[in-house]
């Protein structure tokens, strides 16, 4: 019954993990440019977020297509839904990945005035939940979903913990500002992403359950 | 405000059993849609609520059937109930007389006489189920001259005629056009001001578009029970899942 | 897809020669009734004179009105008698009674009996038990009741029929609506089986203009204007029937025959009006 359905079910999951590891290639990217200050790498950000912006738009008019020719109900509207819910955030992801590496060509030459560990620490935790997020979607994996969800806080604490180390700088020495804001607007981003992986996690979590939490992370 | 309660109700053909167990509660002014794949016992439960089962040989019915509080199995005059419960089917049923007549069947069955009041109710029924307009200058022509969709919306105002509680539908707009399908589709959602509807379709998306809510059967029981945007959008049984979602039967 | 559907017509060398058959056939049956029809008109025609319409029969002018009479006359009574009878029994049959039950096979049972039976045997049945064990004697009233018997498997039969080509839909309706079983049949049933029940009165028409031997024993062959239903009488079938075996009269049996065919021929038309005018006030 409805093989062909379920067979464009399953293209709409390739396509979403396809998007997602172009995705997860822009984070990592844009965060290895900033630790090896490499403009080459940065660059590469770019290309990464044009194809996922093709991506998207690829997503957006299968889902469309599913809508008007299957009229899905029940859990195939749900998953037909939280897609097209969560196109829109890995999108924004993208963005911000391109947004850091921008800022990370500015930086090139610069001598750190603090080590970024801390930041490809949090670049790797965003990047994680987002993979967890998507993986969520494809396996229907309720508990991954949530786990998505704890993870943030992670992300949202070294995000504290940065923004606190770079108030000190400035304190320290008030010619530090102008690279501790271009550092704190990347950990920004990096929770910014974080965010964005938390929605989508949450729509994978009303595909499952059917209902839908209100917390908002903007 | 609670119209039918239907408790533990079985019924049989014969040795077959038709409906296992159901239990189901259908409130006042409200649309509720049967689904189900054929056989699954919907068109044999609404003509147990107007008692059409009583037609079939063989058809033996237990439980409780209580339409406002009352046993409609218990001791009533079964015309008064299905005067009191109108019904449409499947396929519109004019009977070859003229249109007027056709409405003017019900009343005149329950005593009315006066060609006034005839006159009256042949109107108002005929513009209750928005016919009126199509028909006022032919009610003389036979019924059978209207088109398959006037027939239909015919059929609805001549149960409409004998000022019914409840109005039973059995698969209405399969036979028709979807033009007709959405002119009754909108009747509908204005005769649930004043009547209780229950309708029997396979028409999922028309269950969804129409219904307040939906029951879902198989195999002559009754699986899942709710207001319909839940049973479409999150419903709890797998079995219903898979049948509106066309993965089954 | 490795052949193609040839649609077109193609002709295989049976054809012609079943074309050949099956329009003969029908050439043959419409040339039977065409012959007897001129046959009969050409040897009667001729002799067809007013006085053949005098009031009274005598052994000099071979009167057939009378017997144009009590045709009409027995024709009127014995429906009168039979189609509510047997329209009755259909409705039993078919609207009341469980479908398969044993007193529904032993009724249809009994009517395609008395279907199959001779007329003579309807004949010799009226005479001992209407005109003898009901003491009626030989009358018309006898003779209506035994081609009434005769007819009513025709009409219970047609109507039978008729009401069970009725779609179930017309009976859920009304029932729907709260009316009960008698109303559904009077108001809806019948008047939509109407057509089919006409088309079994014209058969039974056909049968009672017809008949001669089950009136032989039954209605005695007095030639006269009938007085009441207890006087003897002769139909014109019965008529003819007695001219021809006497061999006097053989023009004038043909002359009745004449009269016969065109009474038969009426009675269809204005029963075929009467068909029409019901079915435009039905529907």
């Amino acid at each position: 019954m409805r093989n062909n359905f379920d067979g464009q079910l399953k293209e709409l999951n390739n396509n979403l993990i396809e998007m997602g590891a172009l995705i997860e290639h822009a984070i990592s990217a844009a965060a290895g440019a900033l630790l090896s200050q490499n403009i080459e790498l940065a660059a590469t950000v770019k290309a990464d977020e044009r194809e996922s912006d093709k991506k998207e738009k690829q997503i957006e008019a299968l889902c469309y297509d599913l809508l008007l020719r299957q009229q899905p109900v029940a859990r195939d509207l749900r998953i037909i839904s939280a897609a097209l819910k969560m196109v829109t955030d890995m999108e924004r992801i993208a963005d911000q990945a391109v947004d850091i590496a921008e800022i990370t060509t500015h930086l090139v030459g610069q001598k750190f005035i603090k080590q970024p560990e801390d930041i490809a620490e949090m670049a790797e935790a965003a990047k994680k939940m987002l993979k967890e997020s998507i993986d969520s979607f494809v396996n229907r994996d309720l508990e991954l979903a949530k786990s998505v969800l704890e993870h943030d806080d992670t992300v949202d604490k070294l995000f504290t913990t940065i923004r606190g180390d770079l108030i000190a700088l400035i304190l320290e020495n008030p010619e530090n500002g102008e690279q501790a804001l271009d550092l704190l607007m990347i950990a920004k981003y990096l929770e910014r992403i974080g965010d964005h992986a938390s929605n989508i996690a949450e729509w994978v979590i009303f595909m499952i359950t059917g209902e839908h939490n209100t917390k908002l992370h903007f | 405000m609670i119209k039918y309660k239907l408790e533990s109700v079985d019924l049989w053909y014969r040795d077959f059993q038709a409906l296992k167990n159901v239990s189901i509660d259908i409130k006042a002014n409200q649309i509720t849609a049967y689904i189900g794949p054929s056989g699954c016992g919907k068109s044999t439960l609404i003509k147990s609520l107007n008692r059409m089962n009583d037609l079939i040989e063989g058809c033996k019915i237990t439980g409780k059937l209580l339409l406002d509080g009352e046993d409609i199995y218990g001791n009533i005059d079964v015309n008064l109930l299905r005067k009191k419960v109108g019904m449409v089917f499947q396929k519109p049923n004019p009977f070859p007389m003229s249109i007027y007549d056709n409405i003017a069947f019900g009343p005149r069955t329950h005593g009315i006489k006066s060609r006034y009041k005839l006159d009256d109710i042949v109107e108002k029924a005929l513009k209750d189920a928005a016919i009126w307009e199509e028909t006022k200058d032919r009610l003389k022509k036979s019924a059978l001259s209207l088109s398959g969709g006037q027939q239909q919306r015919l059929c609805i105002a001549r149960a409409l005629a004998v000022e019914p509680d409840v109005l039973l539908m059995d698969e209405p707009t399969s036979a028709l056009d979807p033009i007709s399908t959405a002119k009754i589709e909108d009747l509908m959602s204005e005769l649930k001001k004043k009547y209780t509807v229950v309708i029997v379709t396979h028409n999922m998306q028309q269950a969804t578009r129409i219904s307040d809510y939906t029951a879902f059967f198989l195999l002559g029981e009754m699986i899942e029970f709710g207001d319909t945007k839940t049973i479409f959008s999150m419903p709890k049984n797998k079995k219903t899942e898979d049948y509106i979602t066309g993965r089954f039967g | 897809m490795g052949k193609v559907l040839i649609l077109t017509k193609r002709k295989k060398p049976g054809d012609w020669a079943r074309f050949l058959l099956t329009w003969a056939a029908g050439f043959i049956t419409v040339a039977v009734l065409l012959y007897l029809v001129i046959f009969i008109m050409v040897k009667g025609i001729p002799h067809i004179k007013p006085s053949l319409f005098a009031f009274t029969y005598t052994p000099e002018n071979q009167s057939l009105f009378p017997a144009l009479v009590t045709t009409v006359l027995m024709v009127g009574f014995t429906l009168a008698v039979a189609v509510p009878f047997g329209v009755s029994t259909a409705v039993y049959l078919v609207e009341y009674a469980s479908r398969g039950s044993r007193l529904v096979r032993v009724i249809r049972t009994t009517t395609e009996t008395l279907a199959g039976i001779p007329s003579i045997v309807y004949g010799l049945f009226g005479y001992i038990f209407f005109c003898d064990l009901l003491g009626w004697g030989k009358s018309i009233l006898a003779g209506c009741f035994t081609l009434a018997v005769m007819v009513l498997p025709i009409i219970i039969r047609t109507t039978e029929e008729s009401l069970k080509s009725i779609p179930d839909a017309y009976r859920e309706g009304s029932f729907g609506l709260g009316a009960g079983r008698l109303r559904t049949v009077f108001r809806v049933i019948l008047p939509c089986a109407a057509p089919g029940i006409f088309a079994g009165v014209i058969l039974a028409i056909g049968r009672i203009v017809g008949e001669t031997a089950a009136l032989l024993y039954t209605i005695g062959s007095v030639i006269q204007l009938p007085e009441n239903l207890f006087s003897q009488g002769r139909t014109l079938a019965l008529h003819v029937y007695n001219l021809a075996a006497e061999g006097l009269y053989n023009d004038q049996a043909y002359a009745t025959a004449v009269v016969l065919l065109a009474v038969v021929f009426g009675i269809n038309l204005l029963a075929a009006r009467v068909e029409r005018k019901f079915i435009r006030a039905v529907s």
